[in-house]
């Protein structure tokens, strides 16, 4: 049994330390971007500007909002596990973080002398190591939810349960059609298999349920009744300061991982069409923006869908999206196998 | 026994069923219409009006803060001290004390003058009608809206920042805006 990344070549341990942490620091850098962002365009899609005043352009508004969860008393209720109550947070920025890992950023780089492959690992499994991931993932809300001591956030962590594992069969069943047709489970290999056309257009129901799958995955609208901002209550009710960053932390490096799911699986990642070849260098990039533009689309879809009902999100979950997923699949296999 | 409602029942018009075609519309064409729409409100752009820096522009007879006026020529006051304002505020807000003119101190155009006017802007409504009462046309609302302070008796004006030239901070609407 190797326990090593198994890549076609060698790669030294000190490598793959270095390009975890950029990996890591990139994304985490990022987020606080992708934040403000996220409130600047959806205050575009409302008419307004979203936040303007702190900072140039209100760029340094996380930052602002960083040193005020950071203050915060840190307080959790009496009837709360106090060690679960800790771990769950950690938990999920654990699973969400290491779904980073396999994100492929570029292809096999030759930087001064020594090959580099510019993505965390490139398991065998693929999506497979994702959605042991986002299994786990489930804990931290579970555990949370559990632990707070509190029924409202016991029942919402229930119904995020519920949700996570009724679109983590759709989602996967989506990403099959892809498999079958690249013929690898590879991430690297599934990008080199778009090499003539990007998997979106062969696979477009597959797409279809990718995304809707995904927004319903990352608690995004219009499946955030886990969250659900104002209305209900959900599994980090109890949850203030660090623990809830934490939990919108996970959420959000969720959002980026999904997104760059997507883009390689389905957008080519680190691909140009029309047959144009960058520099390698350029591949982050490439990724990076295509991750953004997904990422908008996240942003657009929550500006304009109101929020599901909780049985029209089981009912659509099962009743359409898993038969249409499944059905996809064998499809995708009998034309691909005949 | 059951309530018949009889014919008095609102027929309710009931979605496309979830399934099939319609449902699929429902689903994506419905979805992208959604999508078209939010999106025209990014070509909109903001309609946002940046507040301390931007001023939302006051209509010309807009009820801001009070003037006090003088003649232009003369320079006597118009206020001769009648109460006529104070008579009609419903806030109660004006305190009038009338004093006479005496030929070596002049103040005011009539027999009176107004020693001392205070309005306090605390109480004031806004409502204008101490600008209706005033047969001199003495006292009229002004388009200043940012009159407010950190304690109360700041909301008292005197006479003198009454009659002061006010400093147009508000911008006015132009025609047809």
């Amino acid at each position: 049994m190797n326990l090593f990344a198994l890549v076609n070549y060698v790669e030294p341990w000190w490598i793959q330390i270095i390009k975890s942490l950029v990996i890591f620091l990139v994304i985490f850098l990022l987020l606080p971007i992708l934040i403000v962002y996220e409130r600047k365009l959806l205050g575009r899609f409302q008419n307004r500007y979203g936040p303007n005043r702190v900072g140039p352009f209100g760029l340094l508004q996380p930052l602002a909002e960083i040193v005020k969860f950071a203050t915060k008393e840190p307080s959790r209720p009496t009837t709360s596990v106090g060690f679960l109550y800790r771990l769950a947070p950690a938990i999920a920025i654990l699973t969400a973080v290491a779904a980073l890992a396999i994100i492929p950023f570029g292809n096999v780089q030759d930087i001064f002398g020594t090959k580099v492959g510019l993505y965390g690992m490139d398991v065998s499994i693929g999506p497979l190591y994702v959605f042991a991931l986002a299994g786990i993932s489930f804990y931290g809300i579970m555990l949370g939810g559990w632990a707070s001591g509190s029924k409202y956030s016991f029942l919402g962590s229930m119904r995020g349960a519920a949700q996570l594992i009724s679109y983590e069969v759709s989602q996967g069943l989506a990403l099959i059609g892809v498999v079958i047709t690249a013929q690898t489970l590879s991430l690297t290999g599934i990008v080199h298999a778009q090499g003539n056309v990007w998997f979106f257009l062969p696979q477009i129901v597959g797409f279809l349920i990718f995304m809707v799958a995904s927004f319903a995955e990352t608690n995004r609208a219009p499946f955030d009744l886990v969250e659900a901002d104002s209305e209900i209550i959900g599994y980090f009710t109890e949850y203030g300061g660090t623990g809830w960053v934490a939990y919108e932390f996970a959420e959000y490096t969720n959002m980026i991982v999904v997104s760059g799911i997507a883009v390689t699986v389905f957008f080519g990642g680190w691909l140009l069409p029309f047959g144009i070849h960058p520099p390698g260098w350029v591949d982050p990039f490439v990724v990076l923006a295509k991750i953004f533009l997904v990422l908008s689309f996240f942003i657009w879809i929550r500006a304009t869908l109101p929020r599901l009902r909780y049985d029209q999100l089981m009912s659509f979950g099962w009743k359409i999206l898993l038969p249409l997923a499944t059905l996809n699949a064998l499809v995708t296999a009998i034309v691909v196998v005949s | 026994m059951t309530y018949d409602p009889g014919a008095d029942v609102i027929q309710v018009v009931r979605h496309p069923g979830a399934s099939g075609a319609a449902g699929t519309y429902r689903a994506f064409g419905e979805t992208l219409r959604g999508l078209k729409t939010t999106f025209g409100r990014i070509v909109e752009g903001p309609t946002t009006i940046q507040y301390p820096e931007e001023k939302t522009p006051v209509y010309p007879r807009f009820r801001g803060r009070h003037k006090l006026h003088r003649f232009e020529d003369t320079g006597l006051e118009k206020c001769v001290g009648c109460s006529l304002c104070a008579a009609a505020c419903p806030a109660d807000c004006i305190r009038v004390v009338a004093a006479e003119n005496t030929p070596e101190n002049r103040i005011s155009a009539g027999e009176r003058y107004a020693a001392v006017y205070e309005i306090n802007l605390s109480r004031c409504i806004f409502c204008g009608y101490c600008e209706v009462a005033c047969p001199f046309d003495a006292i009229t609302m002004g388009h200043d809206y940012e009159i407010s302070d950190y304690t109360r008796s700041d909301l008292i004006f005197t006479k003198e920042m009454l009659l002061a030239d006010a400093i147009e901070r508000t911008p006015l609407r132009t025609e047809g805006e």
